[in-house]
Formats: structure tokens, sequence, C-alpha cells
């Protein structure tokens, strides 16, 4: 499994009131809600993002609500995976539930820039920088995650077992 | 090696003699939690699930308290949603507008969670109920959706923080100035992923709505959750407000932290938060002059009756800057009904404030009391994020409840002090 998009690049402490604000949480619906993602940090974001794309950012993406509608926002907009040097708790969590590919890697969120076109090898945990030739190696998730990935998100996994 | 208090109750939960930092784990439940913003994707996604019906009717709640009373048609479908599902399922604890109040206010006084418990909520300030004792962490719709089919989840053992708590703090000075304070301290993820324990002599001069305030911020510092040991007065609390059974767990001698905070509590000043991130503290000697539109006391952080109580002894007698508006909201009807009782609603009505029926509105800017474009708040809420309150421009400031009833009064960042109180 694979991602490969050109890169929306942000700094520390995306919070989830500006992944999606409150104001557009009346609707539960994922396609709706990615209308709105990101758009009081980044109102181009909606516009510009193509299927497959793919967000870097700093420390601590994530923080604030537990509102799933911020990674179901995501995901919706086309965004294939999100790299981070940290994310916060539980949007990491509901990401991995809802099957949205996040990895920490402080190095990649580094050495990325916007604009450019990252590739990520999910097995290996590998992330390669196109645009620059460099590579750099994120951190795997737990057996136990990877199989919740797998069975692409935690209702499956449970159905499953 | 030895466990924290959250470690053992986690341990007690999965069925272990004992847990490690990082090890991963499956723990029963004694409540699930969702509102009218998460539990609508909660139900959507255990439709999606191989199971007939809720784990226990009585070991989940449902709190309709963010969009309501409804604020719009679709916020009302939201409404609609959770309480089909809870006729459905039977749901023992479902709240009607009426007798709803801000989640984690009313599962305290209602008696839901005691000391010992292992609570996940589909809303990220679930992490409240540690000041009784209780293991609760905030968690997304599909951890919710699992745990209402399930009665069980996934958990990370956390490692944990130490805060030492010495002194008896001055006067003004509240829960809400020591998380403000622990979070400018040590930033917005600063306890990420794991616990924060506060312990120490100055824990006896912290009433539970202080303790509330503060484990409810835990998440501000990025934490799984916050927790306080379980002494007199939590036992107080919990024997006023439930029929429970309660275990209380010690943290063992020799357990691993793995960072220690020691705060003196007589040393700090009343705190704010400026915007955009909790972290961005100042003392109120430090704020300098910043005028505000509005003033908003109330909330999960700070709704409690010693709330009010500190607000009212403010307002009291003084009058809310004219250009200014003062919005209070009691977290819960039986807290209104007390603030009725003691004549603090009067207070307020009389200052020209407007008060409120309990719902969590305007703090995540949802409704009764956005802000326009440039405006500025003082609020005893727990976020400051950009767009939090309303317009991505607007601004707003955390304090604690003295702070924004004195600020409402000279239309200004100001301490009770200024009063000359």
């Amino acid at each position: 499994m694979e991602a490969k998009g050109r890169v929306f690049k942000y700094g520390d402490n995306v919070d989830t009131d500006v992944i999606i604000p409150a104001r557009y949480l009346n609707v539960p619906d994922a396609k709706e809600l990615a209308k709105h993602c990101m758009e009081d940090i980044d109102v181009d974001f909606v516009k510009n993002v193509k299927e497959g794309d793919i967000i870097v950012a700093d420390k601590n993406f994530g923080c604030g609500s537990s509102r799933e509608h911020a990674p179901l926002s995501i995901k919706a907009s086309g965004v294939s995976c999100v790299i981070a040097e940290t994310f916060a708790r539980i949007f990491y969590r509901n990401a991995i539930n809802i099957g949205l590919p996040i990895i920490e890697c402080p190095e990649a969120a580094k050495g990325i820039e916007a604009g450019d076109i990252v590739k990520v090898d999910f097995d290996s945990g590998m992330i390669y920088n196109e645009t620059k030739g460099t590579q750099f190696k994120g951190q795997a998730f737990p057996e136990f995650m990877q199989k919740i990935i797998k069975a692409e998100g935690l209702i499956n996994y449970i159905n499953n077992k | 090696m030895g466990m924290t208090m959250t470690q053992k109750i986690l341990a007690a939960h999965a069925g272990l003699p004992e847990v490690k930092a990082g090890q991963l784990i499956e723990a029963d439940l004694d409540l699930v939690l969702g509102n009218d913003v998460t539990a609508p994707v909660a139900i959507g996604e255990m439709k999606k699930m191989n199971v007939d019906c809720v784990f226990c009717k009585d070991k989940i709640a449902l709190v309709p308290d963010h969009f309501t009373p409804n604020k719009d048609i679709k916020s009302a479908e939201l409404y609609k949603c959770v309480k089909d599902f809870a006729k459905e399922n039977e749901i023992t604890n479902y709240f009607e507008t009426g007798r709803v109040g801000i989640e984690h206010a009313l599962l305290p006084e209602k008696g839901l969670v005691v000391a010992g418990d292992v609570v996940i909520g589909a809303d990220s300030h679930t992490c409240t109920y540690g000041a009784l004792g209780a293991f609760s962490t905030g968690v997304g719709s599909t951890d919710m959706a699992a745990g209402m089919a399930t009665g069980k989840a996934w958990f990370k053992v956390p490692s944990a923080i130490r805060f030492n708590l010495t002194g008896k703090p001055a006067k003004w000075v509240s829960g809400k100035d020591v998380i403000l304070h622990i979070i400018g301290m040590i930033g917005v993820d600063g306890a990420l992923y794991r616990s924060m324990e506060f312990v120490g002599d100055g824990i006896q001069y912290l009433s539970m709505d202080d303790r509330f305030a503060m484990t409810n911020m835990a998440i501000e510092a990025g934490g799984k959750n916050g927790i306080f040991p379980v002494d007199d007065l939590a036992i107080e609390y919990m024997k006023e407000h439930s029929t429970k059974e309660f275990t209380v767990y010690e943290a063992d001698e020799d357990a691993e932290y793995d960072e220690e905070y020691t705060i003196d509590l007589s040393a700090l000043r009343p705190t704010v938060a400026f915007p955009h991130l909790p972290e961005n503290t100042k003392t109120i000697d430090e704020v300098g002059e910043v005028v505000i539109d509005q003033v908003v006391i109330g909330s999960c952080t700070n709704g409690r009756i010693d709330d009010m109580r500190i607000a009212a002894k403010v307002l009291e007698g003084r009058k809310v800057k004219d250009g200014v508006r003062c919005i209070v909201f009691p977290a819960t009807q039986a807290i209104y009904l007390q603030s009725i009782e003691e004549g603090l609603i009067q207070t307020f009505i009389k200052a020209g404030c407007a008060v409120s029926t309990p719902t969590c509105g305007p703090c995540l800017g949802g409704h009764m009391g956005i802000l326009a474009k440039g405006e500025r708040a003082v609020a005893t809420t727990n976020r400051n994020f950009v767009g939090r309150m309303g317009d991505p421009e607007s601004e707003v400031y955390l304090s604690s409840p003295a702070v924004a009833a004195a600020s409402a009064v000279t239309g200004k960042i100001s301490g009770p002090e200024e009063l000359g109180l």
C-alpha cells in the first residue's frame, strides 16, 4: 500500500477547529464537511486539493476537539496521507479508526516543502521526496494498529474478529 | 516496578495484575458518552456493525448539549437522531432539553462517574472525571460506536507526569489559574499521550470545582487524562451525588514518572491565555490594555456553582461596562436553580448580563454568543484557537470566572483587585 501526491504544508498545532470549524458540524456527512476543510487557515486548500495529495505538518497535528469530522473531512477531500512530526492523541486514534493513513516522522516534516511530490510506502514506513530526491524513515505502526488499518478501520476489524 | 494511579485503574479493567507504559490493552468500560455532534456519527458507525443492541443500556450516556436548544434545522436533525437511538435502545441516561446540562458537569453531578471507573467519551473534555479519581479520556465517534457495541476499548497504557502542588493559593487564584499556569509552562503538547497526575499538600485547598476545571483542561496540554488522588473531599462529593460503589486506587511509591514538577500555589497570580493557544499565558500583571467586546462565563470548565458564586461576588452591585456583552451560562439545570436560590442570577441580571440555559454554544462558536470579525472576548472556556468563538479574525482570551467578571465591569482584561476587591 502506498500514497503519492503533491504536498500541502502546515506548521505546529494545527487544531481540529481549523481543520473543520464547529459552525459546519451540524452536518455529519464527510463529503459536505470536506467542502470546508482547513478553510480557517488555508482558504485555497479546498480549491487546490486533488485526489492523492498529502498533508505535511510540524508538531501536534490535530490538537483540540475529539471531532472525528476532522480526519473524515481530510479523507473525503482526497488526501491520501498525513505526515507530521507528532499527532495529538485523539486525532491519531480517530485517523486509524476511520482508515486515514498517518505517519509520524520529524525529519520528513522538516525536509518536505509545500508543492513537493512525495511518495509514502506504508509497509516499510519509507517516505520519498521525489522533488528533492531525499528519503526518510517514518515510524511504523505497532502490529495491532496495522491490523485495524488493514481492515480499513475499527468497525471492520471488530466485525471480522 | 510500581504503577501510577492511571496504570492501576487500567490494569484492573484489563484483568491484568500489572501494566507498563506503552503496552496495548483492551479494557472494560464503565461508561460511554456522546453528545449531539459526535453521537450521530457514532450511531451511523454502530449500524455498520454486526450487533443488534448496545452492550449495556445503563452504561451509555447521551447528552445533547452542543447545539442545543436546537439552533437550526440541521442541528434539530442531529438531536432527533440521538433521541430516536436512545428510545430504540432504551438508554437510561439520555437527557432531554430542560433536563440536560453540559456533559462534563452533568455526569459527576448525576453520580454517573465515580473513583476507579474507566470512561470514554466522544468529546475531548471527557478527561474531566479524573478529578474524582477515575480514568476518563476523550475519543472519536468510531471508538464510541465500538464502545457502545462491545463495552470495551483499546488503549496504549500512558506514562505520566507528576505535578506536586504545594502551598495555598491567594484569594482570587482558582483551579483555572493553576491549569493555565501549567499549560503555559509545559505547552499545548507538553503532556502528549501521557497522564497528568496532580498530587501534594496543596490539593487540600482546591475545591472539587477547582479540580474539575484542572482535569478538564488536561487535553489542552495534549494529555490523555488528568487525575487527582481520592481524598475526603472527593469521597464526600461522591457520597452526596452517587449510589455507585467506588474504588480508590493509589499510585505506588515506586511508580515511575517521565517528569516531575513542583508548583507553589501561593506564588501563582490570576492567569490569562492569549490568542490563539492555551499555552500563550500571561499573569494578570502582564496583560496590558486589552479592550474587549464580550465576556462568557460558563462551560464544562467553569460553569459550576463555585464559578457562579465567584462571578457574582465580583459583579455584585456593579454594572457591565457600556458596549460590552456579558453572557453567563450555568452548566446544569441544578446549578442554574441553585444560582437562582442563592440570588446569583439576580446579581447577574441587575449587572446587565444575559443568562442562558445550559449549552456548549458559545464555547465552540456554535450559537448563543458568536464573535464578529475583529471582536475580542474574555471567556472562562477552554480553547482560544483561531475562529473558536466565531469569525476567524476574532480573538478569545481564557481566564478564571473572577477575571472574566472583573473584565466585564471594566471593559478590558482586569483582575478583581482592580475593582478594589
